[in-house]
């Protein structure tokens, strides 16, 4: 009993070959949008590599990308073999390519689904990267003396200018850390010393931040020194000021960045996948059908395609005898029980010479 | 004196036809371009209209968008004459149609230089433009409780970011300005009464610059106030210190942003304008060729084309001529007048 079978006449035959045509070519272009969105990600994820650590997130762009280099592969194959479909006569040069295609094409779309859902799973793991990185970039701010280290402070600045956040996940991550460099700072002043002595570490810290967390929005000049000192500014409240830094980390505003770009090349690439089932579907019916009227020879009478020809369970358990029959080509034949005394005559008939006479049995005699 | 006249062999005319149809609709992709390009230009000037103190430089976007919309409608019937060049019956209805469609495309097609010239040529009135603009941006920064300068101040500070510029010429120009408000001083202090004091007009001044000025590449945290006293910071040279904030005025950055834009654009224009001339000629030479054709039985044999059927100024006098004849219908009628009036005094004379 066949899945889903479709009668099909020649015209409504040639009318899908020529379909399925030019659906292929428009997977192809599908297939460089693909490899394109693919490449963008890699780009804008490198922009940003400073202040990443090492993390597995590279995989989802390259996935990506080989996923789209393989679609327009396959697919521009597929539409030079329905291109051929018209003629019965030029199929039968793609009558053996064509079963392994549609089973590859099958396998395919699973990776462009895999692909799919990877760019919905790399929240994670992107989140884990950006709060080690900026960390570690905000402790490394003020050595811009130290080789390997001289652009994190520029890195850092216009990161926060560009994305309008400030720290990692609020301004008071600068409190917590020197971010200005001993260079810069007067040993013989006392405030200095004192500051210095005031924590186990021995760090300047202090209750500002860089010019970059400034939110050029206020209405006033940006105070940037003595934050939380209210009465050091005239008419001044740091609990309620809203306006003068930027409110939001960089973490989350990196992330909710990453997030959207994600979300909607998930999105193309699932609307991809869809139609290279279509295209795919279309394509065994187009298989099925040609080979039936092969069968038929009568090329111009009607066949039946369809998607499996037995049902489903039949089909996966043929599948499965075929694969076992694969492995049993080298076992040894056990009859007898695998009991190697018994004498089992050999099936094939031993060949005794030109004349093919047996030799005299050699008698055990005393 | 015939202007460029070249043979024209039956082939060479086919062929001379089916390449200006080609070049035609290329250069009608390329007025869609100018239009685009026109466009461009004119989001990015109105961009920073903030700081621009009149809208002359826009004259050059709306050249251009019109020269493109222009050449859109030249070169359709460019095409559309050349399809209709070859085929004898069909080319007559084009004849008085192609005079004043030749006047009109010179038009615009040097109208499309005029642009490019014109781009260099205001040059000079763009800078002045911005030298006001910035001037009175700079002067309002602190009035962000005034209905129409609230935004002043993130203008300012958006552009000196983006455009990594300070002040108008440059960063002392914010020593010469108030720029923090009255609001956020503290007149109880004596520092504050001291500076307000200290010049003419009670503002108070200080060698600060606000927070948009400051390079992300400095090795040091930014030093934006007391910039002129050494002492005031540790390890610090006013007169050598470079990369603290931006050295260069925004007048020359947006100058020179503009002036590169405009250069870019001009180069394409320049090409489209060549493209456009090159279709106009093939278009008259094709149309003289064709009308030495008409009335033959034998339309397959060489005829003559040319450009202008007299000299330069021969064929200026004669388009100008009904301009110049309906100017002058008024002064020949005084000119009759006046003659009648000295014919009747005359004989009194002679008497």
């Amino acid at each position: 009993m066949a899945v889903l079978r479709v009668k099909f006449t020649k015209t409504k035959r040639d009318k899908l070959a020529q379909v399925l045509w030019i659906l292929n070519w428009i997977s192809v272009v599908t297939g460089a949008i693909l490899f394109s969105l693919g490449i963008f990600l890699k780009v804008e994820l490198h922009k940003q590599r400073e202040v990443m650590a090492e993390r597995d997130i590279q995989y989802v762009p390259n996935m990506l990308i080989a996923v789209g280099l393989i679609a327009c592969a396959i697919n521009f194959l597929g539409g030079k073999i329905c291109y051929d479909c018209v003629d019965t006569t030029k199929f039968l040069r793609w009558k053996l390519i064509m079963l392994p295609y549609i089973i590859c094409t099958f396998f395919f779309t699973f990776c462009v689904l895999v692909g799919a859902l990877m760019c919905y799973c790399m929240h994670g793991e992107l989140e884990e990267s950006l709060n080690l990185g900026l960390t570690e970039a905000m402790r490394f701010y003020k050595d811009t003396d130290t080789p390997g280290r001289c652009f994190l402070k520029r890195t850092v600045d216009m990161l926060q200018v560009q994305f309008q956040c400030c720290g990692n996940n609020g301004y008071k991550d600068w409190f917590q850390i020197q971010w200005i460099s001993n260079r810069y700072l007067d040993m013989s002043q006392k405030q200095v010393v004192d500051r210095l002595r005031s924590n186990v570490d021995g760090k300047y810290l202090l209750d500002g931040v860089p010019f970059s967390c400034c939110n050029f929005n206020s209405p006033r000049p940006c105070i940037q020194q003595q934050i939380t000192n209210n009465s050091a500014h005239f008419n001044y409240e740091h609990q309620t000021e809203e306006l003068n830094l930027w409110m939001k980390g960089c973490q989350q505003a990196l992330l909710e960045y990453y997030t959207n770009i994600m979300q909607s090349i998930g999105l193309t690439v699932l609307i991809t996948w869809l139609f290279e089932l279509s295209v795919l579907t279309g394509v065994r019916y187009l298989q099925t059908s040609l080979e039936n009227v092969l069968r038929q020879e009568d090329p111009n009478s009607e066949s039946d395609g369809w998607l499996l020809e037995n049902s489903f369970m039949e089909t996966a358990r043929s599948n499965l005898n075929i694969i076992k029959s694969l492995g049993k080509g080298n076992q040894i034949d056990t009859a007898g029980n695998g009991d190697p005394n018994i004498n089992v005559p050999s099936t094939s008939k031993a060949h005794y010479g030109p004349d093919n006479v047996p030799p005299k049995q050699i008698t055990e005699a005393s | 004196m015939v202007v460029m006249k070249m043979k024209f062999p039956f082939q060479k005319r086919v062929k001379l036809a089916q390449g200006l149809w080609l070049l035609s609709w290329c250069a009608t992709v390329a007025g869609a371009t100018t239009f685009t390009l026109g466009c461009i230009l004119k989001t990015e000037l109105r961009r920073r209209a903030e700081v621009m103190d009149n809208q002359d430089i826009h004259i050059v976007p709306n050249t251009l968008m019109i020269v493109g919309l222009a050449s859109l409608g030249i070169n359709y019937f460019a095409s559309k004459i050349c399809q209709d060049a070859l085929d004898a019956g069909r080319f007559p209805r084009w004849k008085n149609f192609l005079k004043p469609y030749f006047a009109i495309s010179c038009f615009f097609t040097v109208l499309m230089l005029l642009a490019v010239i014109m781009s260099y040529a205001l040059k000079g009135s763009l800078e002045s433009s911005l030298k006001v603009g910035l001037r009175n941006g700079i002067r309002f920064y602190k009035d962000t409780d005034t209905p129409g300068r609230c935004f002043q101040k993130q203008n300012i500070d958006r552009l000196q970011m983006e455009f990594q510029c300070c002040g108008n010429n440059d960063f002392r120009d914010w020593f010469e300005v108030q720029w923090i408000s009255n609001r956020y001083l503290d007149f109880s202090s004596k520092e504050v009464k001291d500076r307000i004091k200290s010049n003419v007009d009670g503002r108070y001044l200080l060698d600060g610059v606000p927070f948009s000025c400051c390079t992300p590449s400095s090795p040091r945290p930014c030093i934006q106030y007391q910039l002129t006293n050494n002492s005031a910071h540790y390890n610090y040279d006013y007169q050598t210190e470079e990369l603290n904030i931006y050295l260069r005025g925004c007048r020359e950055a947006l100058v020179n942003y503009y002036m590169g834009l405009m250069n870019t654009i001009g180069a394409g224009v320049l090409s489209i304008f060549l493209l456009q001339g090159s279709v106009l000629v093939s278009l008259r030479l094709l149309q003289t060729a064709m009308e030495a054709v008409a009335g033959k039985e034998n339309t397959e044999i060489e005829t003559e084309g040319y450009l202008l059927e007299k000299g330069v100024k021969d064929t200026i006098m004669e388009y100008l001529d009904p301009v110049l004849k309906f100017l002058l219908l008024k002064n020949q009628v005084e000119e009759g007048t006046a003659a009648a009036t000295s014919t009747t005094a005359k004989p009194r004379s002679g008497k």
